[in-house]
């Protein structure tokens, strides 16, 4: 069936279309990952984006069961130059087009990602939408710029259930994963490092997490604006001086706005897996995943509170911070990885030697 | 140690070439030299070379200071170490003969009496990616696995071996030059014959009898690390045929098509492993693994602690320059200290995102060695290579296939020798083309998977290719409709392969058709970061999209 790629300056792409059928609205980013596009589909940070993978051949070995990140496909729709019609993994178990389709997100093939991608590059992340079967090509315009604008939208209540969970029982310590659209990895990561892992809602009262007791917090990534979820960030103002406090992507904007940090949008932010970060402490170079598309702006912290840990190098934006009194540090990319390289999952273990130690 | 660029205590720096043109050693050894004599002459070091062959880039008279076109044997060597008395030498860009000279070089002491620093790969790191005892164990240490093997002095030894691990089985003589003699036994017999012959031709009479992984799946990794232990991968790449055909001889696709996220992040991260392990202190290395294709298990094949032919590839396939890279983080600069040229404003600290397919298709030249049998085996045979860029796996295979200068058009059928079945299982310099065959006469992709043991997500591209060519041909004497045409050139059909598919004149013809379509070749840019950033290198490849 055919389906048209529609952005708001009124540009049409048209390809073939493949998983579900219909339309969806997001804003548009592109992923430079050439693996890993189930872990991508799944994580809840895409909630409100449409991912166009630069890569041109996807869906080649398929959809697995262990790769699965989250309860569902986030992402509102998927753009690909050429989806495989054929998977070859001794772990697939389904094609992507039937995992976009179970899920009901939209797929399109055929585009030009590289020109697609450029055209962002150069204007930014823009609102777009996916259009399957015939459709007008001014009546499809119009809803793209009707859809709505990701800023200021709170994304997170979109992706988190209501109730808490266990992740895991096993463990001496205790932690809690405040969860604004966490990837399982996180949790996988926490549990083989003997933790008790539960997950509750990012918008918990505060007193319910004291009451849990926990010896530890995860502030986890989510998708969206973060200044648009100051519920949170109260919550978390309650809780940070009480307890080791780890902050990934999402995590580390909220955290930074606790110490009256303030947050901007990137042109087209960073999503990949191989941008390199420099340890400030160390002079290590990690390569690192990336889904981000605000950040925090370095200089609305106070230098007196807060150290900054991590710089991207490719243009020297904000990747880590850490409280100089308290036993609170933060990154903006994913050391859970998944996908991408695990190079910097030793961050991890910092934290469970923090909690070990309170 | 605190960041200090390049190292100010060493000034003059021998460079050692690869010597002649021999199989498995070619003009990559002259690029990836060239580039070094560059790389550090820009930086103020004066560069002394050494290579017995002249008909090289490197050994013009304005690449080197000093240029040596000598004898590649350490007595010369050690002579022009007296004479020059550099401070460091660096072999890992003079391909297998330059770090054999060191290995030499060391033993005799030359090295230790003049006082000369090897950088790159030390002597350490250079003996335990060479010799396989000391290489199985290093790998072990980090909880990776080597295939099963053990080594044996006689015949009694070599059965023993041969019932503890079964058929079929890789042997390989020890101590003998690029792995010469190296042979793969099916069964008892054959088993018998050759462990003989190895024994006889390994000059310690020593034969390394190792489980064969013949048919799984086949990768490698080039990495670069630098003297921080800061490690990137620089490109992945898989290869078409699977284990059992040497590298060198292998049609091979970049960036890796078929491992998910899960198991390729467990191969880069094992390669990094390796490269420490080995004790590469700084440049390029390329690392070779086996993985299962039924189960996933891995298995590490072998690791080159040096700039390799495939280094050459990967930094066409890219555009990262590795060689260049290498000879400066040999001289102490680290990764995030080099610029990326190509995006200026970003470091070399990084891994390539690519945004293309690479393949590349090795060249033969059996007519000249009348005595080499025309299939391919763990010993390299192949005397050339091409590589092409595509969007898809499709289209770069066509441009490669017709890069060759062999008079192939593309993916078609041509006149062959063998049996179908026989052409397909037993690899040889045409295998691709009895594939095609094997499609036009009914075989089925999983048929063709059996017994070539290669991934079906190459068999069914292939299958496309096939049925595109049929598509094409229905409209032999017809106008060929748009969308037949355009899909026909985004699969990497050229012009005359249509005109000859549909009985036209001749490629004009089918070129003006396309004219009139406004189908046209479009021009992509490699910028190693799929666009990401601009880029200021003018590398293009042409596509249809």
């Amino acid at each position: 069936m055919e389906a048209h790629l529609v952005i708001e300056d009124g540009t049409v792409f048209k390809g073939e279309s493949f998983g579900a059928s219909g339309e969806s609205c997001g804003e548009l980013i592109f992923n430079t990952s050439m693996t890993g596009y189930q872990e991508i589909l799944y994580d809840p940070s895409y909630k409100g984006q449409i991912v166009v993978m630069t890569y041109p051949l996807i869906g080649n070995y398929g959809v697995t069961e262990e790769d699965v990140e989250s309860g569902k496909v986030h992402a509102e729709g998927f753009v690909v130059k050429e989806r495989s019609k054929i998977y070859s993994s001794w772990r697939a178990v389904k094609p992507l087009d039937v995992l976009l389709y179970e899920h009901g997100v939209t797929g399109i093939e055929g585009i030009d990602t590289r020109r697609l991608t450029v055209m962002l590059r150069e204007k930014g992340a823009v609102k777009a939408g996916i259009f399957t079967g015939r459709n007008n090509a001014k009546k499809m315009v119009e809803k793209v710029k009707k859809s709505r604008d990701i800023a200021g939208v709170d994304l997170v209540k979109e992706v988190v259930g209501n109730n808490p969970y266990f992740w895991s029982k096993e463990g001496s310590r205790k932690v809690v994963v405040l969860d604004c659209g966490v990837k399982y990895n996180t949790l996988r990561l926490l549990s083989e490092r003997g933790m008790k892992v539960l997950v509750m809602p990012a918008g918990t009262p505060w007193q319910d997490v004291v009451k849990e007791k926990p010896d530890g917090i995860l502030v986890s990534n989510g998708p969206g604006d973060p200044a648009a979820v100051p519920y949170v960030v109260k919550n978390l103002a309650n809780l940070i001086e009480r307890y080791p406090v780890f902050g990934i992507c999402f995590g580390i904007q909220l955290i930074a706005q606790v110490f009256g940090g303030k947050t901007y949008k990137l042109k087209f932010g960073h999503h990949g897996a191989n941008h390199p970060v420099k340890d400030l402490n160390t002079g290590r170079i990690y390569i690192t995943v990336q889904n981000h598309s605000f950040c925090v702006d370095m200089d609305t912290l106070d230098k007196n509170d807060i150290e900054t840990t991590h710089i991207n190098l490719n243009d020297n934006t904000l990747e880590g911070i850490a409280h100089k009194k308290f036993p609170v540090f933060a990154v903006q990319f994913h050391p859970e990885h998944a996908p991408g390289p695990p190079d910097a999952v030793y961050l991890f273990d910092r934290f469970r030697d923090m909690v070990e130690l309170r | 140690m605190i960041n200090m660029g390049k190292r100010t205590d060493i000034k003059k720096i021998m460079l050692i070439g690869s010597g002649p043109i021999v199989i498995g050693q070619a003009c990559e050894f002259d690029y990836s030299g060239s580039q070094a004599c560059k790389a550090l002459r820009e930086e103020g070091y004066t560069v002394v070379l050494v290579n017995s062959n002249p008909a090289t880039i490197m050994t013009d008279p304005d690449m080197a200071d000093r240029t040596y076109l000598e004898p590649l044997v350490p007595e010369i060597l050690a002579k022009i170490i007296e004479r020059e008395r550099p401070d460091a030498l660096l072999p890992t860009l003079g391909g297998q003969t330059a770090l054999n000279l060191t290995v030499q070089l060391t033993e005799a002491g030359i090295l230790e009496k003049y006082g000369v620093e090897v950088i790159g790969a030390n002597y350490d790191a250079i003996r335990k990616a060479e010799d396989r005892a000391l290489f199985k164990e290093t790998v072990e240490k980090t909880g990776l696995k080597v295939p099963a093997s053990g080594a044996a002095y006689n015949l009694d030894d070599a059965l023993d071996i041969a019932g503890r691990l079964g058929f079929p089985l890789i042997i390989r003589p020890g101590y003998t030059l690029g792995g010469t003699g190296g042979s793969v036994a099916y069964n008892i017999q054959e088993f018998k014959e050759l462990a003989d012959a190895g024994l006889k031709l390994s000059p310690v009479s020593e034969i390394l009898v190792e489980q064969s992984v013949l048919g799984w799946k086949e990768y490698e990794l080039e990495v670069m690390r630098d003297r921080k232990g800061n490690a990137v991968v620089i490109c992945s790449i898989e290869n078409f045929d699977p284990m059992g055909v040497h590298t060198g001889d292998s049609i091979t696709v970049a960036p890796v098509q078929t491992l998910t996220d899960r198991e390729y992040q467990a191969m880069r991260s094992a390669a990094i492993r390796i490269m420490e392990e080995i004790g590469v202190e700084t440049g390029g290395s390329n690392i070779q693994f086996a993985v299962n294709p039924l189960d996933g298990e891995m298995a590490v094949i072998e690791m080159n602690p040096r700039v390799s032919r495939s280094s050459a590839l990967a930094s066409k396939a890219t555009g990262f320059p590795i060689a260049k890279i290498a000879a400066k983080l040999a001289v102490g600069y680290t990764l995030d200290e080099i610029p990326n040229d190509i995006t200026r404003k970003t470091p070399a600290c990084f891994e390539p995102a690519i945004d293309y397919c690479v393949v590349k298709i090795p060249k033969f030249n059996f007519e000249k060695f009348p005595l080499s049998e025309p299939y391919l085996t763990i010993s390299m045979k192949s005397v050339g290579e091409v590589m092409s860029i595509g969007r898809t796996f499709r289209e770069a295979l066509n441009k490669a296939l017709r890069s060759l200068e062999e008079k192939f058009s593309g993916f078609e059928d041509i006149l062959l020798p063998l049996e179908t079945s026989e052409g397909i299982s037993k690899p040889g310099p045409n295998r691709l083309f009895y594939i095609k065959k094997g499609f036009n006469e009914g075989f089925s992709i999983d048929e063709i998977a059996v017994i070539s043991k290669i991934d079906r997500w190459f068999l069914y591209n292939l299958k496309e290719i096939a049925d595109c060519e049929a598509e094409i041909k229905k409209y032999r004497g017809r106008k060929i409709p748009h969308a037949v045409l355009k899909k026909a050139k985004e699969y990497g059909f050229s012009d005359r392969q249509i005109a000859v598919l549909t009985g036209k004149k001749d490629e004009k013809e089918v070129r003006m058709l396309r004219e009139k379509y406004g189908i046209a070749a479009g021009y992509k840019l490699v910028d190693t970061c799929a666009g990401e950033f601009e880029a200021f290198t003018p590398y293009y490849y042409s596509t249809y999209e």
